[in-house]
């Protein structure tokens, strides 16, 4: 896992280096100035001449600035290291979901993509920035100070021995009995979050049945079921400090007694003041480093959930691949379904589709009607090759969808979705989607076939009018035929309308048609549609049930043979024109 | 549907230059609501705080004078003299340790105590508050943004209560300590020292407050990329379906990159302040020694509370001293990025606080009734199905009206926003057990007038009766309880499909709630589901279908029971076919009642004893069916499929 991640470092290992050296250099000056000021207060203290004292104060002096200029560089390395890495993860993490496929698209809800590239990768930067700047200075600190403690202080040193064990042992306990509370008490405060976004997004229902103190009470609960769990893992945590401070001041009360003890008896020959000083101060050092190693672990292991998030995406296969030789040119539009069999998932249980076996011939216009569930969407996903068969094969122009390069299918077979979106931007800009060299001349031809050209212009900015995120200053007819448009800009061999003239009245539904059978009398269309009026003049009718096609046939045809379509035809009919 | 009017800029504590802006009493609010919910520990917690803090800046001085007579008798080699003169001292510092560590001890725990306690308080009154708050202000506000306050917000607040000020708290006292024991050693040198420190205080205040400053700017670039791949990861088939992959990487990077330079700007200036500080004070400390050394030379007189010359014995504790001041200042510069953030975040937390509630004057509440075959009518504590009115007036009598769903509304003016009017003179006339429509396109007022029914917005001009007692008199969590709605836009909650069809009357048996459930044509297919009823929702119902997740609100509408009830576009994505199959239960559920419904699709509304066509706010035909087929007007068109509606 943290193989992954680190493999996303990439052009800023070299800061992240630099950050080390610098800090080394910081950390060994750090560990050095105790030991010269030391020397200067003995030195003021014996009197020796003013200028041995400027001497020795010049020097610290130099070694603060030095030491200032590597922290400085230090600082600034290491953030960009760790802004750097965490721009890396967002790029790469958004590199891959751009190369999913509707299948793992499905794995993940959009909202965990966002906090998987949002928080989460917040969290490891800081962790990572962490690791840069104390995983090598807090052991390299340790490393010294004890060193040092040993030089300068001698038989002193002894009480390292006992305090560092028990210190050590004391930081591991607490953050081993820590880390599952904080676990458990992050995941309840995630359930909370998400109760309380419902709760937003719900204000109308609550209100509407008067729950308010109802959601109070439930919330009260949950939010005291919180306070408890994470009052009793803070307060673990809090454990640290006073052990921190007993061990400090064990190690301080020892030093002076004992130091004082054998420097009076060996009249300062074994011990000798300055090194008490000295051991009172290096043996700070030595548990504060203890200390942040403590902290350390503890945040890489609360880190290490979002870095278990982060790898899930970085580690999804993309479930389809471009064959080895693809086939770029799709001949013609022709559809063939041969003995098709999908489901969504190897584990479903059941088919989404089964035994579809279907010719559609290049130019026809092709008709889709059947209930909710029934597959319709299915159905004709696997076309631009969204998904891939579970059996049987699928081909476009007689050959394979599976052979032919991607990008080439698709954009030869263009779908407006059912769920269809447009993007901030302008209009014009969502237009180009369709084809990023169209001409204006193109994109209002496209518009009149789509029969959008006349409420664009009705805007004030015409084309270049503002999209809002989400498309919510067009209603849903405006924007399922801004979405034709953008469909027909790819000037496709087929084109699949998928329940994409729901909002749009029957007069100017009809108007849309009948432009396609004039203007692009080759290309394959595909329409699914509620409304029996928008496919009964198609060349062909499918009538999907449960995943199955139920029949086919012509209007009149399916009048008579299909008992589904009669029944939905009348429905329509007797309940006046469906218009929605 | 939600009207996405913003009237209200967006909420965030963002003055225009992008500095961040905390109203000056915001910590003086803070600190008082926590003393007002914790009046014993908090005080406790600083007494230990204080403690504490002193108890560790005093060792320093035991341990210089310690050193002191070591120093004085070490060159004699008698341990048992020096033994009588340090063992006390040592004592001392082992007892003022020992309390030391008490202190510590207690004040850590009650810190963590407090602190969750007090985020747990701020959590709830901020939810409760927000379930006070009227719908427009859920309407106008991004919930994106309300969300964060709950996050975001909190988790600042937490950095801020539990070690910002803490630390700062401490870290003045061993400061004041150390200051007020320098002032006994020496004035001069002490005001030497304050010089440096002021030096110091300017540089951290100069880059705490850039990385401030860059800290909210990442802040800023952080939620654009946020939106960004929002839209994106919404739109993520669109995009497949386009081949846009590569537009949309470009797009990407640039707006990661702008996050990144902001970011690395933040972190660079938080970063380099320990360094920066921490060094300057050992410059300070040299400087000190040097000029110390000077002074000690030169033998100018000293000026102190001691009265005690300038000597060796003062200016060797006094560099101690220094050093520990310096390193104080360091702690509590480190903490200025946690403040700034931390004050901004309380500051929206309270202004969501402060949003004002929607108020409620009503005083007619509704009560269960039993009615007699007088017709007269008596109020009971049990529930016996009938329910009536009861208006308390002027003169001390209470009347009883029973409860009929009886609904006017007589020239109803209303405006989102001032000016810009969105209903103008609409009057609505909705006898018990009616089925009122409202057709028209997007935008013409549909939903606005079920708005102010169940008065999620007040009208600006006219009347709204209910059952011949003006609304506004009606108290509005009973005025709500008499009004069943089921929205287009359905919201279900975490928990079984059960608790949520009883979420429409929480005394339902389970009996009454499978039987709603079948009357809205919904039993069906949640027996078919993994565990029936019992089946868990999670995520607004996302596994299912956006038609299934309507049947249930339905049902969940149904088993309320309410006289009158309000349908917006309740049926809208259910397939013509299925909706037939519904229909029998829908009009089985509509018998009795008085209903508004609105629909895009004729077939639901053109059974209904009044349509009414709204046109930019104003109602332009009513009639039902058959005579508003006979004007040839908007309905005529909407009929035969010449007229589209958005």
């Amino acid at each position: 896992m943290v193989k992954r991640l680190a493999k996303c470092v990439r052009e800023f290992k070299k800061p992240a280096i630099l950050t080390l050296i610098f800090i080394v250099g910081e950390s060994i000056i750090e560990t050095l100035i105790p030991f010269i000021t030391a020397d200067l207060v003995n030195r003021i203290k014996n009197g020796v001449a003013m200028n041995e004292v400027v001497k020795t104060g010049g020097l610290l002096a130099i070694m603060a600035v030095i030491s200032l200029i590597c922290g400085a560089i230090a600082a600034a390395t290491c953030a960009k290291a760790s802004a750097g890495f965490a721009r890396n993860l967002r790029h790469d993490i958004f590199r891959k979901i751009q190369s999913y496929t509707f299948e793992n698209i499905d794995k993940f809800s959009s909202s965990s993509l966002v906090t998987r590239m949002t928080t989460d990768v917040s969290n490891v930067q800081m962790s990572f920035m962490m690791i840069i700047r104390t995983a090598i200075r807090s052991p390299l600190m340790l490393i010294f100070s004890i060193i040092m403690a040993y030089v300068m202080g001698g038989a002193l040193a002894t009480a390292f021995v006992i305090v560092v064990p028990v210190l050590a042992f004391g930081l591991i306990m607490i953050s081993r009995k820590a880390m599952p509370a904080f676990r458990r008490v992050f995941k309840k405060y995630d359930t909370l979050n998400e109760s309380i976004e419902e709760n937003v997004r719900g204000m109308r229902v609550v209100k509407g049945f008067s729950r308010e103190n109802y959601e109070k009470q439930k919330f009260e609960n949950a939010a005291e079921d919180i306070r408890k769990d994470f009052t009793k893992a803070e307060r673990i945590v809090a454990l640290n400090t006073p052990l921190m401070q007993i061990c400090l001041y064990f190690n301080m009360v020892f030093v002076l007694f004992v130091g004082s003890k054998m420097t009076v008896e060996s009249m300062g020959q074994t011990v000798d003041v300055g090194q008490i000083s000295a051991m009172l101060t290096y043996g700070m050092q030595i548990l504060m480093s203890l200390m942040m190693l403590s902290m350390i672990y503890v945040m890489i292991t609360m880190s290490s959930e979002s870095m278990k998030r982060i790898c899930e995406v970085l580690e999804e296969e993309p479930a389809l691949t471009n064959p080895k030789n693809p086939v770029t040119n799709v001949p013609d539009g022709s559809i063939d379904f041969c003995d098709v069999s999908f489901k969504y998932s190897k584990h479903a249980e059941k088919y989404a589709l089964f035994d579809i076996d279907l010719h559609i011939d290049s130019g026809m216009t092709v008709g889709i009607i059947g209930g909710t569930g029934s597959s319709k969407s299915t159905l004709v996903q696997l076309i631009p090759r969204l998904y891939d068969v579970t059996q049987g094969s699928v081909k476009v122009g007689g050959i394979d969808v599976r052979n032919y390069d991607i990008e080439s299918l698709r954009s030869s077979v263009a779908m407006v979705l059912q769920k269809n979106l447009l993007f901030s931007g302008t209009i014009k800009e969502n237009l180009r989607w369709g084809n990023a060299e169209a001409t204006d001349e193109e994109i209002i031809e496209a518009c009149k076939l789509a029969q959008a050209d006349e409420f664009v212009m009705s805007f004030p900015d015409g084309y270049d009018t503002k999209i809002e995120q989400g498309g919510t200053n067009v209603s849903g007819g405006q924007k399922q035929r801004l979405c034709i448009a953008r469909a027909l800009l790819k000037k496709p061999k087929i084109l699949i309308l998928d329940d994409s003239t729901s909002a749009v009245d029957t007069k100017t539904d009809a108007m849309i048609r009948k432009g396609f059978a004039s203007y692009i009398p080759e290309t394959t269309k595909i329409i699914i549609a509620q409304r029996i009026s928008s496919v009964q003049d198609a060349d062909m009718i499918i009538v999907m049930d449960n995943g199955k096609i139920s029949d086919i046939g012509k209007h009149d045809e399916l009048l008579k043979s299909s008992e589904i379509y009669r029944e939905v035809y009348q429905q329509q009919t007797n309940g006046g024109d469906d218009n929605e | 549907m939600n009207k996405q009017k913003s009237f209200n800029p967006p909420k965030g504590g963002m003055a225009p230059g992008g500095r961040p802006m905390s109203k000056k009493g915001t910590l003086k609010r803070i600190l008082k609501m926590l003393i007002s919910f914790y009046p014993v520990l908090v005080p406790v917690t600083a007494c230990c705080i204080l403690f504490s803090a002193a108890a560790s800046a005093m060792p320093s001085i035991f341990t210089q004078k310690i050193i002191e007579v070591i120093e004085k008798c070490y060159q004699s080699g008698d341990w048992a003299a020096a033994k009588e003169e340090i063992l006390p001292k040592i004592i001392l510092l082992i007892v003022m340790y020992s309390f030391s560590i008490i202190a510590i001890t207690t004040q850590t725990q009650l810190m963590a105590y407090i602190t969750q306690g007090f985020l747990s308080k701020m959590r709830c009154s901020m939810f409760n508050g927000m379930q006070t708050l009227p719908i427009r202000y859920f309407d106008t506000n991004k919930h994106g943004d309300i969300m964060s306050h709950y996050t975001n917000d909190i988790d600042t607040l937490r950095q801020l209560i539990s070690q910002a000020l803490p630390s700062l708290l401490q870290s003045s006292v061993i400061v004041l300590c150390v200051l007020s024991i320098m002032i006994y050693y020496s004035i001069p040198m002490t005001l030497l020292l304050l010089c440096g420190v002021s030096l110091m205080l300017v540089v951290s205040k100069k880059v705490g407050g850039g990385s401030a400053k860059y800290f909210i700017r990442q802040q800023k670039s952080l939620g654009k990329a946020e939106g960004y791949i929002q839209e994106i990861m919404n739109g993520q088939k669109v995009v497949k379906v386009f081949c846009h992959e590569d537009e949309c990487k470009a797009d990407f990077d640039e707006i990661n990159n702008a996050l990144y330079e902001d970011s690395r700007r933040a972190h660079a200036y938080a970063n380099i302040l320990g360094p920066v500080i921490m060094n300057i004070g050992n410059i300070l400390y040299v400087l000190i020694a040097m000029i110390g050394g000077v002074y000690l030379i030169s033998g100018l007189p000293n000026f102190s509370l001691s009265g005690m010359a300038f000597g060796i014995s003062i200016l060797v504790p006094f560099l101690n001293m220094t050093k520990q001041f310096t390193g104080n200042v360091n702690q509590f510069s480190q903490q200025i990025n946690a403040i700034v953030m931390g004050l901004a975040g309380a500051d929206r937390i309270l202004s969501l606080m402060d949003e004002e509630s929607e108020a409620d004057e009503g005083y007619v509440t509704l009560v269960n009734a039993e009615i007699d075959s007088n017709g007269n009518i008596a109020e009971t504590n049990e529930r016996t199905g009938k329910w009536a009115w009861k208006h308390p007036h002027g003169d001390g009598t209470t009347t009883y009206t029973p409860l009929a769903g009886d609904v006017r509304m007589v020239e109803v003016d209303f405006a989102y926003e001032e000016g810009k009017d969105v209903l103008h003179d609409i009057s609505v006339y909705a006898e018990p057990g009616q089925k009122i429509a409202f057709v028209g396109a997007t935008g013409a007022g549909k939903t606005t007038i079920t708005n102010l029914i169940n008065r999620f917005y007040d009208i600006a001009d006219g009347k709204i009766r209910y059952d011949g007692i003006n609304i506004n008199k009606i108290k509005k969590s009973d005025l709500r309880r008499s009004l069943g709605i089921v929205l287009q836009e359905t919201n279900l909650f975490t928990g079984t499909v059960m608790e949520n069809i009883r979420y429409g009357r929480l005394d339902a048996s389970e009996e009454e709630c499978i039987e709603a459930a079948r009357l809205a044509g919904a039993d069906d297919f949640i027996r078919r589901l993994p565990n029936g009823y019992n089946t868990e929702l999670s995520n607004n119902g996302a596994n299912l279908s956006q038609g299934q997740r309507q049947l249930i609100a339905i049902a969940r509408a149904a088993v309320a029971d309410p006289p009158v009830m309000i349908l917006d576009e309740a049926t809208s994505s259910i397939d013509t076919r299925t909706e037939a199959i519904v229909q029998k239960g829908m009009d089985k559920l509509m018998e009795g009642r008085t209903v508004f419904v609105i629909a895009h699709r004729l077939s639901t509304v053109m059974n209904s004893d009044v349509i009414m066509v709204l046109d930019h706010g104003r109602i332009i035909e009513r009639g039902n069916h058959n005579d508003l087929i006979a004007q040839k007007g908007t309905y005529y068109q909407l009929y035969t499929g010449a007229f589209e509606l958005e």
